[in-house]
């Protein structure tokens, strides 16, 4: 194996995280992206005003979580009856034994990760984006943030309730309540902020916080 | 082209941030570093053993109880799709088949497959197996769609004797399956599988 001999200031350098290969971190121009040559993966993205639109984006999607979770998303009608539910409902839907879990891994997976992991985003961007120094424990909330990332699940909840409303189709009418669109929006939000977030230079402008 | 462990670097797969080997833990975003987790590989395979344990008896029992008056009907997972698709919904029936069967066991033979390769690593296909190992993980939370379902429906369905939904145990041993599968590929270090590669003439980024 050979070994070359590097320089002192390792904070020029930027590994990629799946191959290993090196190289010396350069901001592309505004708008483009440095891509590893070996394996493709995007190592650094800038996008003008980037900052600015994952936090409005996140300050819509903080508004829509809450939202969401008092509102109806399915409406049901059958011969006489009919049924609203929240995701509340759906939280204290798993009422015996070790059922129960998976009411608090779906309310988990469908509100709170989100809504925690948009609150980290906002704590940690926009100091950044304010030119103040960063908050403390930064670094440990922007960790936690991109750890959440792959645990938030909105858009799959989405696909489920559209799942449901066939299943029960013969036995009685189902609507999508206010809520559901707010999950379609949600998902759409949540997607478009993790393209603009770029976790380099998020990295490098809290690099000297405590 | 160079890796970090070749220049006697240690890269962090959180930040990308170097630093040299045998540094613990990264300075700048506090994970730990590995240069190459040796030891994930026994992760992988545990959490991949338990997602399959789990993924057994997920299918065998019922997902959903439907009481209608009185008389009570059990669904499994297959079941529930192909009482699906005989209303017709051939869709809806194809994503419920998709979400919980083809992808659960793709992912199950792609994540043993690939922790095989990087066993031993050997040069070729490296680039095709990342591939591989990123559609991995981002599929594996679709599965997560029939738990969703049976929460959703479960909540709805509640019209004391005329028809009532309840979920059954394989609510719960799906749900764990779908989860450990998914840290079971989130233990999996890629860098593993470029190993076997040669290195080729230097290149800018
Ligand atoms: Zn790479
Ligand atoms: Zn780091």
């Amino acid at each position: 194996m050979s070994t070359r001999k590097v320089p002192e200031d390792l904070a020029q350098y930027i590994a990629c995280p799946n191959c290993d290969a090196l190289y010396t971190a350069a901001l592309p121009e505004e708008g483009g992206r440095a891509v590893c040559a070996r394996c493709h993966t995007v190592l650094i993205s800038t996008r003008e005003n980037a900052g600015i639109q994952v936090l409005a984006l996140s300050a819509a999607v903080l508004i829509l979580v809450i939202a969401a979770v008092f509102h109806p998303f399915l409406e049901i009608h059958a011969s006489g009856f009919g049924n609203r539910v929240s995701l509340l409902d759906v939280a204290t839907s798993f009422r015996s034994g070790t059922l129960v879990l998976v009411s608090v891994a779906t309310v988990m997976l469908i509100v709170l990760v989100p809504l925690i992991r948009t609150l980290l985003l906002i704590y940690v961007i926009a100091p950044i984006e304010l030119k103040r120094p960063p908050l403390r424990h930064a670094k440990g909330a922007f960790h936690l943030a991109q750890e959440l990332k792959p645990w938030a699940m909105t858009e799959v909840f989405s696909i489920g309730c559209a799942v449901a409303l066939v299943k029960v189709s013969d036995l009685a009418q189902l609507d999508f309540g206010p809520a559901f669109w707010m999950f379609l929006a949600l998902s759409v939000f949540v997607v478009i902020n993790d393209r603009y977030l770029c976790t380099w230079s998020i990295w490098a402008a809290i690099e000297d916080t405590p | 082209m160079i890796t970090a462990r070749q220049s006697g670097l240690v890269a962090c797969r959180s930040c990308g941030r170097v630093w040299p080997l045998g540094t613990p833990t990264c300075g700048r975003c506090g994970a730990a570093l590995v240069s190459r987790d040796a030891k994930s590989l026994q992760r992988v395979m545990a959490w991949w053993t338990a997602g399959l344990i789990c993924y057994i008896p997920a299918n065998l029992y019922p997902m959903l109880v439907t009481t209608t008056f009185g008389s009570e009907e059990k669904g499994t997972i297959v079941g529930g799709a192909i009482e699906i698709a005989r209303h017709g919904d051939f869709l809806i029936a194809a994503i419920v088949l998709i979400a919980s069967v083809m992808i659960p066991v793709s992912k199950f033979i792609a994540i043993a497959y690939l922790a095989h390769s990087a066993w031993r690593p050997r040069p070729g296909g490296a680039l095709r197996r990342l591939h591989l190992f990123e559609a991995t993980e981002f599929i594996g939370r679709w599965s997560m769609i029939d738990v969703f379902v049976v929460a959703i429906l479960s909540a709805l369905v509640q019209f004391s004797v005329v028809a009532s939904i309840h979920p059954g145990p394989a609510a719960l041993t799906f749900a764990l399956s779908v989860i450990f599968t998914m840290l079971s590929a989130k233990s999996f270090d890629p860098r593993l599988i470029w190993d076997g590669e040669t290195i080729e003439s230097p290149a800018e980024p």
